[in-house]
């Protein structure tokens, strides 16, 4: 597979499927389902899809601003281009799921929760970020809200989700937890390790892959021979293709993977392929992109192709799409403000916390972003 | 999980005599019985009952969802282990050998160590290390890793002596809050046994023990090193103080400084390799704390700063033997 020609690979996959549950062409994993039925979507949480995209996109670029004026110590990570597949996937799950999010994945924090202005704070190293200044950039996971945050080391945390997950089986609860990880992390030794383990023992996880053309700087044919999404079946599981700059598509195949979890039938692996529109941080200029591959994919941008859906297919209108947008983008403005009138934290309390008191336990943060994931943790507390 | 909470019947004052593998199988089943969301992961540890026999019979009490044998992979067993503690269990990781937590270090060093400081989530979970050499294990079976663990903040370090210990200092580390690295030491699974306490016994992380009294020399060691230096003293007739550290992190300093302040001269003992290790640490603290009080250098007995050898011979040459121990202290006495 060549390393830019991801959605238009996926595409052609979706006209080959047939099957919308399972499409299966042994060999290369299943593909994505096709939309012949209608979407457990509202119009409000078609509503909130676009505001969350907009609301990574907005936040993101506010930081890159900060990072600008040197108000972001270190270095800053996007997921420009990438916004369909947190927040797609994110949509899906309910309260009592559990989530180890990645460093392109903001869209998720936002869909379980976290605010602009604590994100942006947490990139500032301020008391108000989510760590409070104990870690930085996207390593962070707002253990109220039922996440654990990542750590630099890839894929780590897809073992760290099997685990919450190998919980719920053993508890018998119908609970999911949720994982992210780039194609360059398929090549460590970690990765295999977490795929097997939820092969064996059937765990209630899904791990979402955003094959994003490159790690770092390194194209896909020199990560691995076969695809990981064709590797899914030698552990057992589905792994399913979907276009990543698709949020529906992203939303469909998350909501099936989660559902096939919750009845007991063990872990999926989706494949969303997409692009990284931004260097790996700010400090890479992505020299090794040629200019008209980043201009192709603009032009398949996520969130101006749903607001394009919304207008066309959904019902809304220009201008009720423009004003989600302007909505967005004036309340991150805001958030930024909070953000940055919030103090550095105190030299006297590095050392607090290396060891715990006590126990803790993850909060199942408040859903309220969607009818869809009301009636999902209606189902899991059951 | 099937199983139901069952206090543990605690005879108030009554004791066995175990062996230390006994007692860590002991300690194991009391916390499972008492507390459903104990688990036990690992390679080989359920119908089998691991390579050392420490889960013999658990899969027949606990079922195989608490006894789990796990795929041989270390990181795996130690990040799922994170997941699931962070979820309310509490899971106790078997590694095979000490030797093979290289396996399993990302995942204990970045994940579990740091995710409290980093996120205010606790991640208590017990690793279990059957560790040290004596037995031609070779440099893949032998290893005392523990200075591993010490230089990554976030983890807790024991290393039990005694039977009783072993049993008490699971029990502890089980119950704490932290991810905690439990050395157990193979050469002393069969060949030390002692009293322990039945049912319900807890040994408080991070506190030492006078495990001799003594006057004019300290010995302070952990692991297999206190039964070291509690022969030599025997051997020698001398007035030598031994203390068992039992807990490096966190590391009982008063005890260490109040048995240096009252002997004044003092061996740091350990089956550890020298360099860094915790002879160096302990060292360090004397000379800061209590350099007043010395009568002679500290000096420390360690294993040579080599990989462990195959051969009888060597791995003799490599690691300290009672006459290393008796030649130190007695150097010392005479200083």
């Amino acid at each position: 597979m060549k390393p830019f020609d991801g959605a238009v690979a996926s595409e052609r996959a979706r006209e080959r499927s047939t099957d919308p549950a399972n499409g299966s062409d042994p060999g290369r994993g299943a593909q994505a389902p096709q939309r012949t039925r209608e979407l457990p979507l509202t119009r409000e949480d078609r509503a909130n899809l676009l505001r969350y995209m907009a609301m990574m996109r907005a936040a993101e670029e506010r930081g890159i601003t900060l990072y600008r004026q040197g108000k972001i110590p270190g270095s800053f990570y996007d997921g420009c281009g990438q916004e369909a597949i947190s927040v797609g996937s994110a949509f899906v799950l309910g309260p009592r799921d559990r989530m180890c999010i990645l460093h392109r994945d903001l869209g998720a924090h936002f869909v379980r929760g976290v605010t602009p202005d604590r994100y942006l704070a947490n990139y500032m190293g301020r008391e108000a970020g989510v760590t409070g200044g104990r870690d930085g950039n996207m390593h962070f996971g707002d253990p109220a809200l039922g996440c654990v945050g990542m750590v630099s080391m890839l894929p780590d945390m897809a073992l760290v989700a099997a685990g919450m997950a190998m919980a719920f089986k053993l508890r018998g609860e119908s609970r999911v937890a949720m994982t992210y990880f780039g194609e360059g992390s398929t090549a460590n030794g970690q990765w295999h390790e977490a795929m097997n383990f939820a092969g064996v023992h059937e765990l209630p996880v899904v791990f979402v892959l955003e094959n994003n053309g490159f790690a770092y700087s390194t194209p896909n044919e020199l990560e691995f021979a076969v695809d990981p999404v064709e590797r899914a079946a030698t552990y057992g599981f589905p792994g399913v293709l979907v276009d990543g700059n698709d949020v529906e598509a992203v939303f469909e195949a998350s909501r099936a993977a989660a559902e096939r979890a919750r009845a007991g039938a063990g872990p999926t692996l989706i494949e969303c392929r997409t692009m990284r529109m931004h260097g790996h941080g700010a400090h890479d200029d992505m020299s090794y992109v040629p200019e008209a591959v980043r201009e192709e994919w603009a032009q398949r941008d996520p969130i101006d192709r749903y607001s394009r859906a919304l207008v066309g297919e959904h019902g809304f209108s220009a201008d009720e799409v423009e004003s989600i947008r302007a909505e967005v983008k004036a309340y991150v403005d805001e958030c930024a403000q909070q953000a940055l009138a919030s103090p550095m934290p105190d030299p006297k309390t590095a050392t607090d916390g290396v060891f715990a008191d006590d126990v803790t336990t993850l909060g199942d943060g408040q859903a309220p972003w969607s009818h869809w994931s009301a009636a999902a943790s209606e189902r899991s507390a059951a | 999980m099937s199983a139901t909470a069952e206090r543990p019947e605690t005879r108030e004052g009554s004791t066995a005599e175990l062996t230390y593998l006994e007692a860590i199988s002991d300690g194991l089943r009391c916390e499972m019985r008492r507390d459903p969301t104990v688990l036990c992961m690992g390679e080989d540890i359920g119908a089998f009952g691991g390579a050392f026999k420490v889960t013999d019979g658990f899969v027949e009490e606990f079922g195989a969802e608490r006894v789990l044998d796990t795929p041989l992979a270390e990181n795996a067993i130690i990040g799922t282990a994170v997941g699931a503690a962070v979820e309310g269990l509490r899971p106790v990781c078997e590694m095979q050998f000490a030797d093979f937590i290289s396996c399993g270090f990302d995942q204990l060093v970045n994940v579990a160590a740091k995710l409290h400081y980093r996120q205010g989530v606790a991640a208590p979970i017990v690793v279990r290390l059957p560790s040290g050499g004596g037995f031609s294990g070779g440099p893949f079976h032998s290893q005392n890793p523990e200075a591993w663990f010490l230089q990554s903040p976030g983890l807790k370090v024991v290393a039990p002596a005694t039977a009783a210990d072993a049993k008490g200092l699971l029990v502890a580390a089980i119950r704490d809050p932290n991810p905690v690295c439990y050395l157990e030491h193979k050469g002393l699974y069969r060949y030390v046994r002692g009293e322990v306490p039945e049912g319900d016994y807890e040994v408080e992380l991070g506190k030492a023990r006078i495990a001799r009294e003594g006057e004019e020399l300290s010995v302070i060691a952990y692991g297999s090193a206190v039964h070291l230096a509690l022969d030599a003293a025997e051997a020698l007739g001398e007035s030598i103080e031994v203390v068992d550290l039992r807990s490096l992190c966190p590391l009982d300093t008063e005890a260490v400084l109040a048995s240096a302040r009252k002997t004044g001269k003092v061996l740091v003992a350990h089956e550890a390799t020298q360099s860094c290790g915790v002879g160096a640490e302990v060292a360090a603290l004397i000379a800061a704390e209590a350099f007043e009080d010395l009568d002679a250098p500290v000096r420390r007995l360690t294993a040579a700063d080599s990989p462990i050898p195959f051969s009888p011979p060597l791995e003799q040459a490599i690691l300290p033997q009672l006459d290393d121990m008796k030649e130190a202290c007695s150097e010392l006495l005479a200083y």
